[in-house]
């Protein structure tokens, strides 16, 4: 086994011997480090970890995700996260803790249908995730449009300190809000802006793999707007 | 099926098999990895004449709801051949054959996929035999791992399956359908090639002490040679021809 950084592996693999840590996506058996999903494994200090290229999103605290609503209860509102689990957003969150349940109308805020950008604030294995839209940049969307890409992807679409999202920002006048769990919204005043943004995020997804893909977004960003 | 060619030579003196293949040698496998959109994984394999595509699904959630495990995930497989698969039509109906496969891949499965991970879903696998030629149970168990990888489901390694059996009295790799039907033992095992564990092991026929460790032994070295081809499989679909 070779003590290189980064490799591809897949489910079984074994990524090291050494006295390593295990983090995402690996695990430790009989002193050897395992992959559990196809991806690259990366060892950093002393800490063995696999970024996956396919996947589920699995909702973590603190997680910015964006959520469609699907149905409420009289206390609740439940949203559909891409993920295998329901965000549950409590009804208490909009409309304050004194909230009473036979005074207030809970589809005046929100109604099935609407998109909500939310945190993640808890989650472990007994429950749905609790999520909230009480903050600034959170909330209901009023506009822009909605592209699905792979939850695996989505750190490649936000790029190394944000330059891949900054540059399909910057070259198409857009506003990209990206959830965690693969939805984006895509919001922007000119129609031409808009599609370019949207192709852009289509090819993120589809040529993650690809190295020197930030160069590659902005030429074709620049290209078609002469 | 009778009326079979009862002068059908099994192995010949030179130690060539009906099929044309050496003792240890298994038929032709070619698996690609995410052939279906709509799934979340998937796989195709041609094991020989064996064609099957396999689909998964999750993790989701468990409809219906009673079934759901407040603990772990829960596995679902589904075995299905087509009514085309086979020469005769097979009726599409599941059958008493087709639930059981099911559950034996379920089960051979089981021990790879970390269900733990995702309390109150369900991983759904569904088997779709297109074409069958002896040794399904192991080829689909094949494409179902490399389908569960594809979807991304966190797994403890593969399983790789593969038969061993006897026929002629002597010890055979990958049964095919004419030496599973005339043979003298059929043996199908499911392995975890990097954990070096059985997952999958049954047999139809009888077979001495000595017989019996010779075929698992057999069958184990076949599952290895299937592993590099699963591997291959994945590695084609997410790696392509890339380098880090």
């Amino acid at each position: 086994m070779g003590d290189n950084k980064r490799r591809y592996v897949i489910p079984g693999e074994v990524i090291t011997t050494g006295p390593y840590r295990p983090e995402q996506n690996v695990i430790l058996e009989d002193k050897k480090i395992i992959a559990t999903k196809v991806g690259i494994s990366e060892i950093y200090d002393d800490t063995v970890k696999v970024i996956p290229l396919s996947g589920m999103y699995i909702p973590k605290s603190q997680d910015l995700v964006i959520g469609k609503i699907v149905s409420h209860s009289s206390l609740s509102w439940e949203a559909d996260i891409n993920s295998c689990y329901a965000g549950m957003l409590p009804a208490s969150d909009v409309f304050g803790r004194n909230f009473q349940p036979d005074s207030e109308e809970l589809t005046s805020k929100l109604a099935k249908g609407d998109l909500i950008v939310a945190r993640i604030v808890n989650f472990d294995r007994s429950r749905d995730p609790l999520i909230t839209i009480a903050d600034r940049e959170l909330g209901k969307i009023d506009s822009g449009e909605l592209v699905r890409i792979s939850p695996s992807k989505v750190p490649r679409l936000i790029g190394k300190q944000g330059t891949m999202i900054q540059a399909i920002e910057l070259g198409t006048n857009a506003t990209i809000t990206i959830g965690q769990n693969g939805l984006v919204v895509v919001a922007c005043d000119t129609q031409v802006g808009l599609l370019k943004a949207k192709k852009a995020i289509r090819m993120v997804d589809e040529y993650a793999h690809m190295p020197n893909l930030t160069d590659k977004i902005k030429e074709m960003l620049e290209s078609k707007s002469e | 099926m009778g009326g079979r060619d009862s002068k059908l030579v099994l192995l010949d003196e030179n130690g060539i098999r009906c099929d044309g293949r050496k003792v240890d040698e298994t038929r032709k496998i070619s698996i690609k990895a995410g052939v279906l959109k709509n799934a979340n994984g998937s796989a195709y394999i041609e094991f020989g004449d064996n064609k099957i595509i396999v689909g998964v699904f999750g993790p989701r959630d468990v409809h219906p709801k009673h079934l759901s495990d407040t603990d772990t995930g829960i596995l679902r497989c589904r075995y299905h051949m087509s009514p085309f698969s086979v020469t005769e039509r097979k009726n599409p109906a599941p059958s008493r054959r087709e639930i059981e496969i099911g559950k034996v891949i379920k089960e051979a499965l089981k021990p790879a996929v970390m269900l733990e991970k995702f309390p109150r879903t369900a991983v759904d696998v569904y088997v779709e035999v297109l074409q069958a030629d002896g040794g399904t149970r192991c080829a689909a168990l094949d494409a179902a791992s490399v389908a569960l990888a594809d979807a991304g489901i966190p797994m403890r390694d593969l399983v790789s399956a593969c038969a061993a059996g006897k026929v002629a009295d002597t010890i055979i790799l990958d049964v095919g359908n004419e030496e599973d039907q005339a043979g003298q033992a059929d043996m199908p095992i499911g392995y975890m090639p990097n954990l070096g564990q059985i997952t999958l092991l049954q047999l139809d026929g009888v077979l001495t002490p000595d017989e019996f460790k010779k075929c698992v032994e057999t069958g184990v070295d076949g599952c290895k040679q299937i592993y590099e081809i699963q591997k291959q499989a994945l590695k084609d679909k997410f790696f392509g021809n890339g380098v880090v």
